[in-house]
């Protein structure tokens, strides 16, 4: 105890914050391509894929992440996988993040106006094409404002892992604070640098809905 | 190694969870209640004439909404101990969702705002009706009914993100799972009944303002499924 905020210890603060952002792209990421798999399944010709995935969803999204969290960290430990803090973090991060951003996506396929998916059919394109082809370039306009908006959770969500022991911006804060024991000053400055790195994306997921001539906010969870 | 799961080891302490997840619900409703107030009073004073509140409004709104819950959770804890102010975990997550859930509350409110037509509050004006009547009856309640399920949507994920509030010891089902884990060192077991009984609270909430979304507006045809 004692001492006061050095550079040092902005430093360590610094390196969490990497760490943060980090993670925040291997969940983007890793969600992502789960997500999209979700998204498909979500719509899929076939029933039961319909069902799995709408379960899988209402699962996790009717879960805490930090519940999700443990279960990662401890589940993997429990089936004999001896996973570092990132590993649990990413891999619980990742199922969290691929049901939110499937059901994002899911809406953004089904929002591409029906005449574009005659009009494919009418062209005789297969399911496939039709999708690649037809479908998906114009959802993907439509789905960039709602995922940059959802980037802001991903990288809020990501204090959480400091609960596994995952050394990230939070997790940094408080190992600084155990030593200084000055925890306002300290969470203030956590504070401020995560509302640095989500204010820019929250602005510009603004712009680019206003640019589309959608007003819809990102109204996801906390 | 294989998977071996004791269940009966873990639910023999049902009584905890059940407290738990009662706890939960509580901590809850009271931020719902607070914080559907406090995002209100946000959302008008985001609209106001006075570019001072309006801004302030704004700033309190972005603030929140751009930082993790976690470290708004601890800023209350501490800012609240710093000030000499002494107060159970139970009331500081409490204020600290509420502030929380408040600045979520606040846009969807604005957004209900910006869809009532002009048009009504100019014949309401043409009716004579007071300010405050055309507050209340043109723009507030018609408000809460267009935006009631993306509000509902919100408290239920409010109820999911208060098991945050374990990590300063504030009694609620996290926090229990935490303890029983630590006694009965059958972490997997615990987390996946706290996880099932997270998911049936959450079936009971959409459900249950799926109920009073019936009763509040008859007349509203669509309302969000409860699924």
């Amino acid at each position: 105890m004692g001492g006061h905020l050095n550079i040092n210890h902005l430093m360590f603060l610094g390196q969490g914050a990497l760490w943060t952002i980090g993670l925040s792209l291997v969940a983007l990421i890793g969600g992502g391509i789960v997500g999209f798999v979700i998204a498909l399944a979500r719509i899929s010709p076939l029933k039961s894929v319909r069902i799995a995935s709408a379960v899988y969803v209402q699962l996790i999204q009717g879960t805490p992440l930090l519940v999700i969290l443990f279960l990662g960290y401890f589940g993997l430990a429990a089936i004999g996988l001896k996973v570092s803090p990132l590993a649990a973090a990413g891999a619980s991060l990742t199922l969290y993040v691929a049901a939110y951003l499937g059901e994002i996506w899911r809406g953004c396929i089904q929002s591409v106006p029906k005449p574009q998916w005659e009009a494919a059919e009418g062209l005789a394109l297969s399911r496939t094409q039709r999708m690649t082809k037809v479908i998906l370039p114009q959802a993907i306009r439509i789905a960039t404002p709602p995922t940059v908006g959802f980037m802001v959770q991903i990288i809020k969500n990501t204090s959480l892992a400091s609960v596994v022991g995952f050394v990230e911006l939070m997790r940094s804060g408080q190992i600084v604070n155990n030593s200084l024991f000055e925890p306002f000053a300290i969470y203030a400055i956590i504070a401020v640098t995560y509302f640095a790195m989500c204010y820019p994306l929250s602005l510009f997921s603004q712009r680019l809905e206003q640019r589309m001539g959608r007003g819809r906010s990102n109204l996801a969870p906390a | 190694m294989s998977l071996q799961l004791d269940f009966p080891a873990v639910l023999e302490r049902w009584p905890s969870f059940v407290a738990g997840a009662v706890l939960t619900l509580e901590l809850a409703a009271f931020a719902t209640v607070l914080g559907a107030l406090l995002g209100t009073l946000a959302a008008v004073g985001r609209g106001a004439h006075n570019a001072l509140i309006a801004g302030a409004c704004k700033a309190y709104v972005e603030t929140i909404r751009n930082t993790p819950l976690l470290v708004q959770i601890f800023l209350v804890y501490f800012g609240l101990a710093s000030l000499g102010l002494k107060f159970s975990a139970f009331t500081v997550a409490v204020a600290a969702l509420t502030i929380n859930v408040g600045a979520y509350t606040a846009e969807i409110m604005r957004a209900g705002f910006e869809a009532i037509p002009r048009g009504q509050i100019e014949a309401a004006e043409g009716l004579a009706l007071s300010r405050l009547q055309i507050y209340w009856h043109i723009i507030l309640l018609p408000a809460i009914e267009k935006v009631y399920p993306a509000l509902t949507s919100q408290f239920v994920l409010l109820m999911l993100a208060s098991s945050v509030c374990s990590q300063i010891s504030a009694e609620e089902l996290t926090a229990v799972a935490n303890y029983i884990q630590s006694d009965t060192y059958r972490a997997f077991e615990t987390y996946i009944i706290v996880a099932v009984l997270y998911v049936i609270l959450s079936l009971v909430m959409r459900a249950g303002f799926w109920g009073l979304g019936l009763v509040l507006f008859p007349r509203r045809r669509r309302l969000g499924t409860p699924l």
